[in-house]
């Protein structure tokens, strides 16, 4: 079992282990009787035959601790027995087939989960006496909500899964489902349940033992703890080893737990790093300038980027100048991304450029140090991401966080910054800045939190616009008009943008030049014209087959020879036909 | 919003309402002779019986029930079958020990595990792996064995603070510090334990989101993202926490009164549910439900306050 491999599973697995055989062992291992009280002995140290020694009344330490055990862990059992035989059951009908039921179940559970334990534990020990028994029962009763959550949280979430409408539609009967399909996906979250909700029942139970409840003369962990308490001052060394088993066993159910939740559930939940650049591919061009002059807004040398020893992107090439879009095109996964967070110094965590040479306006900045790296990002470099909605701050207003980087950056006065930040609204082609600027992220559209960010990229006057798919999560009338706005801010203020997108329509509609990148390397690049006309590499020539056969008959399939090759860059040419966004 | 509130109120009135009817059936299953309990075993059968009635027990359980309702509800929960106090009295003797215990404690658990986890998850490395181990050993050990470790480090052997009692803090403030220091402390090693680690879980997810990336592609200086947008964002499922660590608190305040003997509502339980005096162990459910009521109702305020979007409709 992977268990083993898992060092703190395996050492908490083994200390249980120990502690389970030892207290079964009682009889064989301590010879003495954890009744037998001779005063006489009383706190009297380690002798022959009693390795742990005395307490108060003359009875023998080990011989208590192990007949305790018995005690505790088998409370612990009844209480997990009763929480699991309440919980589970009613957690798999409550979760499947929902209605009343699961109402029903799910505001009993919600009541009993509000009360503390604690002092229902006390206030039953009224009504049914103080049987340790008993109360583990009632126990039992406090923590089946803990297991009813869990088994109906997955359940209601398997329950909607493909494969059990499959199971369903293919006539299976719903016992089958639930025993084949649905038990499987509850057992390891139950079985790392158990071990949490058995640590907390047995400190609660050695909890009520201290009290003086519950276990009557029975030698206990809370018991011997409660007496090792009272004496305290004269032999403080008593509540060494009650309080020992009882940490350890509870401590090693905790870290037990943990580590099946390492083994049995998925660890890599973390977002997968982009893919390494095959090795077999070609290394990075031998002169760096082989794209020619470098361009004075932005220009990447022979960037690397790597995670790690990994490298994502190798030998990029990139030139943006002055009122110049530029298109950067590819699949997912191509590194494009990576190379424009490479240019806004934001890669994710673990991310760092290997090698190469990124100059913005002139400056290098790589190896630049973070804070001056910085002082350009919103004034000189800014970013328009891909997804509008997860790009805004949930818990402040549009206004306020356009006010902020003002305030921050530019050091505006609150009166100014609002001004400004309402100007921008309207420059974005908002139609009711007031009412945008009051409301919350989640109060507006998709394409107006689009218009919101750019507004906010826009916001401090910088000469270099990165957009990161800036119309992919949009429906496609509002692409339209997200794009209609780039190219007007763009020709208003002679910014020069770096467009990422995989559209290659949208590519044709706006950009100047263009990029094609494939494998964490640029393939290709060069005029609009050219590179989307008469493609040199192979793979770019796929990439066009691959969007014009993706795109259902539409006529101009023979848009390509339709125009003039030599048309001359710049004139923004009417690409629409190709592949209207 | 306020129809937010009222319809939480309402919700907590019904609540109330069915756990004082469900524990006063339960508290009546039992029938202990109480009489017969308070007047000894030699006590003539005849004076026993005028006991019983005198205390109203020869009456159905249904009509116990709603003159203890109706008494309640005018604020008067009666008196202790077996002490004759005021039940209101007893309880506002010792509701100030319980509520500076809480505050104490809830005061503690929210700086230090903002903190911890905070740094925890902004930084990681080193204090990362701190705050990781002393989330699973607070969590993992038992609190009143944590608070017996206490007691013995701190007053025992090191003798800098007394092990047991409670000096009020009307009478001398250094006093009640000194009494009320290892308690608050006793209860807060669990609680700080399980909030830093949802506020460090929360922080690294919020610093996983893309508007932090935005954010950070704007210019703003990393403090002023994690100071604004990251504490404010990892709050709100911190806070949801720290208010369900409240009820666990109540619980733990139970153990911790009786081991410092802190004259509170904890170790008043303990010391009245022993003989079934309906009164008293009422009117403590009672509060203890209202407590968590409230508590709920206000952390789920907060929330709504921090976080926008589960504004309460």
């Amino acid at each position: 079992m992977r268990l083993v491999r898992h060092p703190l599973g395996l050492v908490s697995g083994l200390l249980l282990a120990a502690i389970v055989l030892a207290v079964l062992l009682a009889p064989v291992l301590s010879p003495a009787d954890p009744g037998a009280a001779s005063l006489r002995q009383a706190f009297e140290g380690p002798a022959a035959g009693h390795p742990l020694g005395f307490d108060s009344a003359g009875r023998d330490i080990l011989a208590r601790i192990l007949y305790g055990g018995q005690n505790t862990l088998g409370g612990a059992i009844i209480a997990l027995a009763v929480g699991l035989a309440l919980g589970v059951p009613s957690g798999l009908l409550a979760g499947y087939y929902g209605g009343w039921f699961d109402s029903a179940a799910t505001w009993l559970v919600n009541l009993v989960m509000a009360l503390p334990a604690m002092v229902v534990l006390l206030a039953s020990r009224a009504i049914l006496g103080s049987t340790v028994w008993v109360l583990m029962v009632v126990l039992g009763f406090l923590v089946a909500p803990s297991f009813f959550r869990l088994v109906r949280g997955i359940v209601a979430g398997v329950r909607g899964e493909l494969y059990v409408d499959a199971a369903r539609v293919a006539g299976l009967s719903d016992l089958r489902i639930v025993s084949r399909h649905v038990l499987i996906v509850v057992r390891a979250p139950i079985i790392i349940q158990v071990a949490l909700v058995a640590g907390i029942a047995i400190g609660l139970q050695a909890g009520l033992e201290f009290l003086g409840i519950g276990s009557g003369s029975e030698p206990t962990w809370g018991a011997m703890l409660n007496e090792a308490f009272k004496n305290i001052q004269r032999a403080p060394l008593l509540m060494l080893w009650p309080g020992l088993a009882l940490g350890l066993t509870s401590g090693a159910l905790v870290l037990l737990a943990a580590a099946l939740r390492d083994v049995l559930e998925d660890r890599g939940r973390s977002d997968p790093a982009p893919p390494a650049v095959p090795e077999e591919a070609p290394d990075e061009p031998d002169e760096p300038g082989a794209a020619g002059e470098r361009a004075g807004l932005l220009s990447v040398r022979g960037l690397a980027v790597a995670y790690g020893a990994r490298e994502v992107v190798r030998g990029v090439d990139l030139d943006v100048r002055e009122g110049e879009i530029v298109g950067l095109v590819g699949e997912s996964g191509s590194g494009k991304t990576q190379t424009a967070f490479s240019v806004l110094g934001i890669l994710p965590e673990g991310g760092r450029v290997a090698r190469g040479s990124i100059t913005v306006a002139g400056r290098e900045i790589v190896g630049l140090p973070e804070r001056a790296h910085r002082e350009l990002r919103g004034t000189v470099i800014a970013y328009v991401p891909q997804e509008p909605m997860s790009n805004l701050d949930p818990a402040f207003t549009v206004g306020s966080q356009l006010v902020e980087p003002l305030r921050a950056k530019l050091g505006l006065g609150r009166a100014e910054a609002r001004r400004r930040a309402l100007d921008l609204l309207r420059q974005v082609e908002i139609a009711d800045p007031e009412r945008v600027f009051r409301s919350y992220p989640h109060e507006i559209s998709g394409g107006m939190a689009q218009r919101v960010l750019i507004a906010g990229a826009m916001a401090c006057e910088p000469r270099l616009l990165i957009a990161d798919e800036p119309t992919t999560a949009l429906d496609v009338r509002v692409q339209a008009e997200i794009l209609g706005l780039l190219r007007r801010l763009q020709r208003d203020s002679g910014l020069g943008v770096l467009l990422v997108t995989h559209n290659l329509g949208v590519v044709a509609d706006l950009c100047d030049r263009v990029a094609v990148m494939s494998e964490g390397r640029i393939v290709e690049s060069g005029p609009v014209e050219q590179v989307l006309h008469a493609p040199r590499e192979p793979y770019t020539r796929r990439l066009l087959a691959a969007v014009l056969d993706g795109a259902p008959a539409r006529e101009p399939l023979e848009a390509a020879p339709d125009h003039a090759p030599d048309q001359a860059p710049d004139q923004a040419p009417d690409h629409e036909r190709l592949e209207a966004p | 919003m306020l129809a937010f509130v009222l319809r939480r109120v309402a919700a907590g009135v019904a609540l109330i309402g069915v756990i004082s009817l469900l524990s006063y059936t339960l508290l009546s299953i039992p029938h202990l002779d109480v009489g017969r309990q308070l007047l000894g075993q030699n006590a003539p059968q005849e004076l026993v019986d005028a006991k019983n009635a005198a205390l109203g027990l020869d009456r159905p359980v249904a009509v116990r029930y709603l003159d203890w309702l109706g008494a309640a509800l005018r604020g008067d929960f009666g008196t202790s079958w077996f002490t004759s106090e005021n039940v209101l009295q007893a309880i506002a003797n010792r509701l100030p020990v319980t509520l500076s215990l809480m505050i104490g404690v809830t005061v503690i658990t929210a700086l230090l595990s903002f903190v911890l986890g905070v740094w925890a998850g902004v930084r990681r490395g080193v204090v990362d792996r701190f705050v990781q181990v002393f989330a699973v050993l607070g969590y993992a050990l038992p609190g009143f064995l944590v608070t017996l470790v206490i007691v013995l480090v701190f007053a025992v052997e090191l003798g800098w603070f007394p092990a047991i009692g409670y000096i009020g803090m009307g009478e001398s403030l250094t006093g009640w510090l000194s009494t009320i220091t290892l308690p608050i402390l006793a209860l807060s090693v669990g609680s700080v334990a399980g909030v830093a680690q949802q506020v460090r879980g929360s922080v690294i997810d919020v610093l996983r989101q893309d508007y932090i990336r935005t954010l950070r592609a704007r210019g703003l200086p990393p403090w002023r993202i994690v100071l604004r947008h990251v504490l404010r964002n990892a709050s709100a499922p911190a806070l949801a926490v720290l208010g369900m660590q409240f009820v666990g608190l109540l619980g733990g305040a139970v153990l911790v009164e009786q081991i410092f003997g802190l004259p509170g509502l904890g170790s008043m339980t303990v010391g009245y549910t022993t003989r079934g005096d309906i009164p008293v162990i009422m009117a403590l459910v009672m509060v203890t439900v209202v407590g968590v009521i409230v508590i709920n109702l206000v952390t789920d305020l907060l929330i709504g306050w921090l976080n926008p979007k589960a504004r309460l409709r």
